[in-house]
């Protein structure tokens, strides 16, 4: 494991961990009158479940059996969270979510506002993850090169990805308002008329997907660039040996190098678009109208608002399906071996 | 004469050097603009916040808006109770008086002279008058906010949570991770894999089953049913299940030979060992944990349980009209964070690039 390896060399942290942690190191040896006690009772190997107990136990009652109970929401109505109150109801949920006249209509299908968060999902994760991987290796190209204020810039087009989805959504709010809003101020100086953002569909879409790939680009040009600077300088300087010019060096050398890098950052960026929900709950609610309602919104909405229970699983259950297509693409794309 | 020239010329040349000791190229020049702009675009709206949050509400409400924080200067003048606002007044034969005003009828203004509060008023039209400024950071926008709302309670809340679960993140995923790492065991490789399958698995897809377990169990309207569900984190097993497997196995063996217990191996020689990657997880952690809003959202529906995140987004539906509160808390919200990485910036960046996580 690469990272292994440079977590090791990497430098110390300025603030030694080791001092932070002293208080509680030393509470663990206080541990030890307890645990010797039950070491000497089950014996040194049994005690390795001792340890991997306690992860365990929450990861199987917080995160595994959610995992299961949701296949049975699923297949059950009701207004009750209780499942002894659910009664079995079969496929019910699902045919309803895919009962349509015309797949290409929402408006004839029975559950209208599924297929129209299904059909913004899909513009947003296009425009999102093609615009957002663009402009992440562009920037990673501009920071890969040996350039002063390298370090600077690298922090100030990271530093939205540190912020809350609340926060960037209310910073954004506030420069898109109508009436006092910087953008508007910006159009009135040019001699345009002001435009209301967040109460137009098409704006509010183009708005949405601007405003996430500005709070998460940072991370994915992380990535790229560590990926460009894995790329060893002597192919570099044997493509210029053999005469290539810059851009011959590019399309030959780099773009194929950073091939696997990018099919992870591709893969991460459509997982993580998939699930929008928290910033444009701040910023539209879904608005205006359900312009832009996504599939986690909807599955919120549909659960906690409208307590149909058993149709948010079975939407929970779609998303679940295409996130494992997703997640097993990546699998396969990352342990492809290197291509020669 | 040379000489004479040589300055603007060292200097050109130190402006343009670079590091391989080549000039600047035009590609470089572009490379600087993009990155600048970028810049901007990129810190521009959080500048554009800060500044925001210490204009009085009347700043706020201008159009077009100013970039530095102004407010309307006021005067004490006698006989009246409160301040009175200044403005500057075109008069009518020309000259500008400085006039403090009395009070403001239709189109119409009745405006006084401060120095001679005893002589008759001046009546003025409104649009012969511009208000006298000075630039001025209302503080009293973060005063309030955090006095006058319920604030604090939120900012607790979200120290605890962020608090506690790191701690014990770090502590039950560093013991599963020595577990899985250092022993032979049966079913061993069958629990990774189950961990590391729900990698991928996001609260958003198991929302409603993941809120009626925290119900049974009593957590609903409780900071633990923030805290606990989230701590076995896939991704904090892993990345220290993988550091812990480049420490030596002889160090655990003669450790034991040593009399040394397993409780002691794990905190005395593997913790330390694993120390860079439990910083990693540490510093991911607190980040999780304080940006958190969705699963806090469903499980607190009490405000005095509300995390900062949640608290923020019901003062944004509740105070409309009330900016200047709003953008204080959304300053002070992202204080801490910002305070976090400006001294661990470095450490961030690399864990980040080199585990691929967030």
């Amino acid at each position: 494991m690469g990272y292994v390896k440079t977590l090791a060399a990497s430098k110390r942290p300025r603030l030694s961990a080791g001092l932070l942690l002293r208080p509680f190191t030393w509470l663990l040896g206080l541990a030890d009158y307890i645990f010797l006690p039950l070491q000497s009772l089950i014996g040194v190997r049994r005690m390795a479940y001792f340890f991997v107990l306690p992860n365990l136990l929450i990861f199987g009652i917080f995160i595994l059996l959610p995992m299961l109970l949701n296949f049975y929401y699923g297949f059950t109505a009701g207004n009750s969270i209780l499942l002894e109150n659910r009664p079995f109801v079969g496929t019910e949920n699902l045919q309803r979510l895919f009962s349509c006249v015309n797949y290409l209509n929402p408006k004839t299908c029975r559950e209208d506002l599924f297929w129209r968060a299904a059909g913004n999902t899909t513009v947003f994760v296009i425009g999102q993850v093609v615009f957002m991987v663009l402009f992440s290796l562009i920037t990673a190209l501009a920071l890969n090169r040996e350039i002063r204020g390298r370090g600077f810039f690298r922090a100030m087009f990271f530093y939205p990805v540190l912020l809350s989805p609340v926060v960037v959504a209310l910073i954004w709010k506030w420069i898109l308002q109508y009436q006092y809003g910087l953008l508007n101020a910006f159009l009135v100086a040019l001699g345009l008329e002001k435009i209301p953002f967040l109460l137009n569909a098409n704006w509010a879409q183009f708005w949405v997907i601007t405003i996430s790939i500005w709070a998460q680009m940072g991370f994915f040009t992380l990535i790229l660039l560590a990926g460009l600077q894995a790329i060893p300088k002597e192919m570099y300087e044997a493509a210029s040996m053999d005469g290539a010019n810059k851009w011959q060096s590019f399309r030959n050398v780099t773009l194929p190098l950073l091939m696997p890098t990018m099919t992870v950052v591709l893969i991460l960026a459509l997982i993580r678009a998939v699930q929008v929900f928290d910033q444009v709950y701040v910023l539209t609610n879904g608005g205006p109208g359900t312009a832009t309602l996504y599939m986690v919104q909807y599955i919120y909405r549909t659960g906690f608002e409208f307590r149909n229970y058993g149709l948010a699983a079975a939407a929970s259950l779609v998303l679940a399906i295409i996130l494992l297509v997703l997640t097993i693409g990546q699998l396969v794309f990352s342990r492809e071996p290197k291509a020669a | 004469m040379q000489n004479q020239v040589a300055p603007s010329n060292a200097i050109i040349a130190f402006l343009t050097r670079r590091r391989g000791g080549q000039r600047l190229h035009t590609t470089d020049i572009i490379t600087y603009l993009y990155l600048l702009f970028g810049t901007l675009i990129m810190f521009g709206p959080v500048v554009w916040l800060i500044m925001s949050s210490f204009k009085p509400l009347e700043g706020l409400y201008e159009f077009p808006p100013t970039f530095l924080p102004y407010k309307q200067e006021t005067v004490q003048v006698e006989g009246y109770d409160k301040p009175l606002d200044l403005f500057d007044v075109q008069m009518p034969d020309g000259s500008v008086r400085r006039l403090a005003q009395i009070s403001q009828v239709g189109i119409g203004a009745r405006m006084i002279d401060p120095q001679a509060p005893n002589e008759k008023p001046i009546d003025v039209k409104i649009d012969q008058r511009t208000p006298v400024r000075a630039i001025h950071f209302e503080l009293k926008n973060y005063t309030e906010a955090v006095t006058r709302f319920p604030f604090l309670t939120y900012l607790r809340n979200s120290v605890i949570v962020t608090v506690v679960a790191t701690l014990i993140t770090l502590l039950i995923n560093s013991m599963a991770a020595f577990g899985l790492s250092k022993y032979q065991f049966r079913g061993r490789d069958a629990i990774f894999l189950l961990i590391i399958s729900t990698l991928m698995v996001p609260i958003s897809v198991i929302l409603i089953p993941a809120f009626l377990v925290i119900a049974k169990v009593g957590w609903a309207n409780n900071l633990w049913g923030l805290i606990i569900p989230g701590a076995a984190t896939p991704t904090g097993v892993f990345l220290l299940r993988q550091y812990m497997l480049t420490i030596p196995d002889d160090l655990i063996q003669s450790a034991r030979i040593d009399g040394a217990s397993e409780w002691r191996i794990y905190w005395q020689i593997i913790l330390p060992l694993a120390a860079p990657a439990i910083a990693v997880l540490a510093i991911f952690s607190v980040m999780w944990r304080w940006n958190d809003f969705l699963w806090p959202l469903i499980v607190v529906s009490k405000t005095e349980l509300f995390t900062l995140q949640v608290g923020l987004n019901a003062f944004q539906g509740e105070l409309q009209q009330q900016w200047n509160y709003i953008l204080a808390m959304t300053v002070l919200t992202l204080l801490p964070i910002t305070i976090v990485f400006a001294f661990l910036e470095k450490y961030i960046t690399t864990g980040i690039a080199t585990t691929g996580m967030r």
